[in-house]
């Protein structure tokens, strides 16, 4: 593989075939002019990457536990600051946390609105898949309205998940930080400049990272950038920034494809269009053109 | 020619600045290095005595006194009763630019012991307090921390579990993280929770366990009492510098902490562990030799007092101690053999040498601040095990009791009750309640 993209994160990683976040993470930390140091929540990424005797990991790392990356790196960050006050580290070193949306949504919410608040000078980034894949596929607060899961199922009373996703970016954003981004693994380009830019930024940093999961969404492993991209073209997941709480987005169209386009390619849909359950797209894409209009309102009030 | 001399002793109160001038040479500068040489002296002498110096402070004071001057480089700090006096001292040493280490003010107590971790992985000295819930609320990152193999110190004021409520002394919190892999030391007294502040940084830096400094709450925390300090420049020099093999912020040399480990490789990791909480018991008696030498007082697995011929014995460990050498006092006046061993070091459990040191006991009380619902609680337990491996020696009456949960007074008179009842051999199978109120 080549030398300079897997300089922080080696090949020969156990992620399955078709997982985006290897390419999630040598892009971000391939931005960064420091040595980096990771703060990595439990889930798929780390057990794929660490597994005794071995490790992925080029640059130094450490996993604690599920709901505490953010914590964790709070300490290694003061430490930092600590040492380099005393005169013992004279180099520069960049602070990086990974977290799966469980981590990051639910169980490490406050870990992560902590080191915020007080802010660390670090980048957060999750990448979400939508649920817990590492356990095998149950619901989070980022599991979108209608998925199928082990814990959501489709049944005669249901149609899957019926709560909207947690707006996490708005969440985030009240923490008063300096720059958040909505990112997707299919416009590497855009991911790109996005870890440059949180690099540059001193303070807390958060990038959100959309992350197609082969396994749980039930697709065909060569298909995680179509899906991806198919996920902004839809507007499911817009790609924009808030640097000092000014909205920008950064890729739409006139005339965004239909809910159905992205919700036909994958197995955890696939009950939405049943009979049964035909009023469920519909209302879907109602809630999908709503957050879409909020999000636009937000960029034009800031955007003259 | 120039010379000054100066010596600020710790404490404003007591600021004492001697300082010397000449300007210039004359005919008088043999007396005046005479007189120099005196001041010298009487500067040497105040060094040399000020380990002596006696302050009063509360329990909690004591121990951020202490924290303060083994030079942490990070302490995370969330409040919780009794413990707060702790952080909040330390906060005001920050305020007032008295310590340059960095204070993380975590959203909780999860986030304190995470904050720890990654800082002493990071190759940080790292220091924290807590009580009770917080300490519940931390178990998960203890066993991180340990398994890790982090060199954490961390001052317990011990409280009372919820449900109900209680903000008040006792050792169910401790005895919940008994297995957490963390070195455990009791205090007595304000003078102890300080020393074993000390005596713990350095036994978890030589060690690269992270160790427990507990005092009880409200009865140690709060309670002022006179001690003995020890200067800044000693405590430093005790300690040393904290230099790790291994930690995150070398990236020549980078290192993944916490992996994955599965059925081929977890159990050697936690055996590794177990060893090397076998092999502190020795480092703890060479750090606590090493503390004697310096200060004079004394320390070991566990203090046996008038235990030599005792036949009645109680054990106990923490701030009950106190009553109990009043107590066992008046009664040897009386020329009864009773006596006490009080426990200071509880994990590792020096079970071989209490056994040796209880060898002429015939009747022990074993009186723990904490309930095992479902069965006896842990030091009674773990003594109990230890005599039943025994080989050989006479078979010893033991009463198990538990007492002053959630900070009920116990009194003088409870312990002389207790010696009396070992004296007549009233020991039951069955744990007795000391000092419950009658239904």
């Amino acid at each position: 593989m080549n030398k300079e993209l897997t300089k922080n994160f080696a090949s020969g990683h156990s992620a399955c075939a078709g997982c985006a976040f290897p390419t999630i993470v040598r892009t971000i930390l391939a931005e960064s002019p420091d040595p980096v140091v990771v703060s990595n929540a439990t889930g798929c990424l780390e057990v794929t990457s660490t597994l005794y005797p071995y490790t992925a990991w080029k640059n130094s790392y450490i996993h604690s536990a599920f709901e505490n990356a953010s914590a964790t790196i709070s300490g290694v960050e003061r430490a930092y600051k600590a040492l380099a006050k005393k005169g013992k580290m004279k180099k520069k070193i960049k602070f990086v946390v990974f977290g799966g949306d469980g981590g990051t949504y639910d169980i490490g919410l406050q870990s992560l609105s902590g080191a915020l608040e007080r802010g660390h000078d670090f980048l957060y980034v999750v990448y979400d898949n939508g649920g817990y894949m590492n356990t095998g596929n149950q619901r989070s607060s980022a599991t979108p309205y209608g998925a199928a899961t082990e814990t959501t199922p489709d049944g005669k009373e249901s149609f899957g998940k019926v709560e909207m996703r947690k707006n996490l970016m708005e969440i985030v954003n009240a923490h008063h930080i300096k720059y958040a981004a909505q990112a997707n693994v299919a416009y590497l380009a855009d991911l790109k400049k996005k870890a440059k830019k949180a690099f540059e930024t001193e303070g807390p940093v958060f990038l959100s990272v959309f992350s197609p999961c082969t396994n749980n969404w039930k697709f065909p492993t060569s298909q995680y950038v179509a899906i991806a991209k198919l996920a902004t073209e839809t507007n499911f997941w817009p790609l924009y920034e808030i640097e000092d709480g000014k909205y920008k987005i950064n890729w739409s169209t006139e005339n965004p494809k239909p809910i159905e386009e992205f919700l036909k390619t994958q197995g955890r849909f696939k009950h939405l269009f049943s009979e049964k359950n035909k009023g469920v797209i519909p209302e879907m894409q109602r809630i999908l053109n709503d957050e879409w209009n909020r999000l636009a309102e937000k960029n034009n009030l800031h955007s003259v | 020619m120039c010379a000054s001399v100066s010596c600020e002793s710790d404490y404003d109160e007591k600021k004492l600045i001697i300082r010397f001038e000449t300007t210039r040479l004359d005919s008088r500068r043999p007396l005046v290095e005479a007189r120099r040489a005196n001041v010298i002296r009487i500067y040497e002498n105040i060094l040399n005595n000020s380990n002596k110096k006696r302050i009063a402070l509360a329990g909690g004071y004591a121990a951020a006194e202490a924290l303060r001057q083994v030079e942490p480089d990070v302490m995370a700090v969330y409040p919780i009763t009794p413990q707060t006096t702790i952080i909040e001292t330390f906060a005001k040493y920050k305020a007032d630019g008295e310590t340059e280490t960095e204070l993380i003010e975590v959203e909780s107590e999860h986030s304190a012991m995470s904050a720890c971790v990654g800082s002493s992985a990071a190759g940080a000295r790292t220091v924290t307090a807590t009580s009770s819930q917080g300490l519940a609320y931390m178990h998960e990152v203890l066993y991180i921390a340990s398994g890790m193999r982090l060199p954490i110190l961390m001052v317990v004021s011990a409280r009372a579990l919820s449900a109900p409520l209680n903000i008040h002394g006792d050792h169910s919190d401790v005895m919940g993280a008994r297995d957490a892999g963390w070195i455990q030391i009791f205090s007595e007294n304000a003078q102890e929770i300080y020393d074993n502040t000390i005596i713990g940084m350095k036994l978890a830096e030589k060690t690269k366990l992270p160790v427990m400094a507990i005092m009880d709450g409200f009865n140690t925390s709060h309670c002022v009492e006179n001690l003995d300090l020890l200067q800044d420049a000693q405590v430093r020099s005790f300690v040393g510098e904290f230099s790790p093999e291994r930690h995150l912020l070398d990236p020549e040399n980078p290192v993944t902490f916490g992996p994955v480990a599965l059925q081929n490789s977890y159990f050697e990791f936690k055996v590794q562990q177990e060893e090397a909480m076998e092999k502190s018991k020795a480092v703890y008696l060479e750090v606590a030799k090493e503390f004697e030498r310096l200060t004079g007082r004394k320390k070991d697995f566990f203090e046996s007092y008038e235990l030599e011929d005792a036949e009645s014995v109680i054990v106990l460990a923490g701030s009950t101690a106190g009553t109990t050498k009043d107590v066992v006092d008046a009664l040897r006046r009386e020329g009864r053999k009773v006596g006490l061993l009080k426990i200071n070091l509880f994990r590792p459990f020096p079970v071989e040498e209490i056994l040796v040191a209880l060898k002429n006991a015939k009747n022990i009380a074993i009186m723990e601040r904490v309930i095992s619902p479902g069965t006896f609680p842990p030091i009674y337990n773990d003594i109990v095990a230890g005599l039943y491996q025994q080989v050989t020696g006479e078979k010893k009456n033991i009463q198990s009791i538990v007492y002053s949960l959630g900070g009920r007074d116990i009194f003088a008179k409870d312990i002389q009750k207790i010696f009396a009842d070992l004296e007549t051999e009233k020991v039951t199978k069955n744990i007795k309640y000391i000092g419950l109120n009658k239904a």
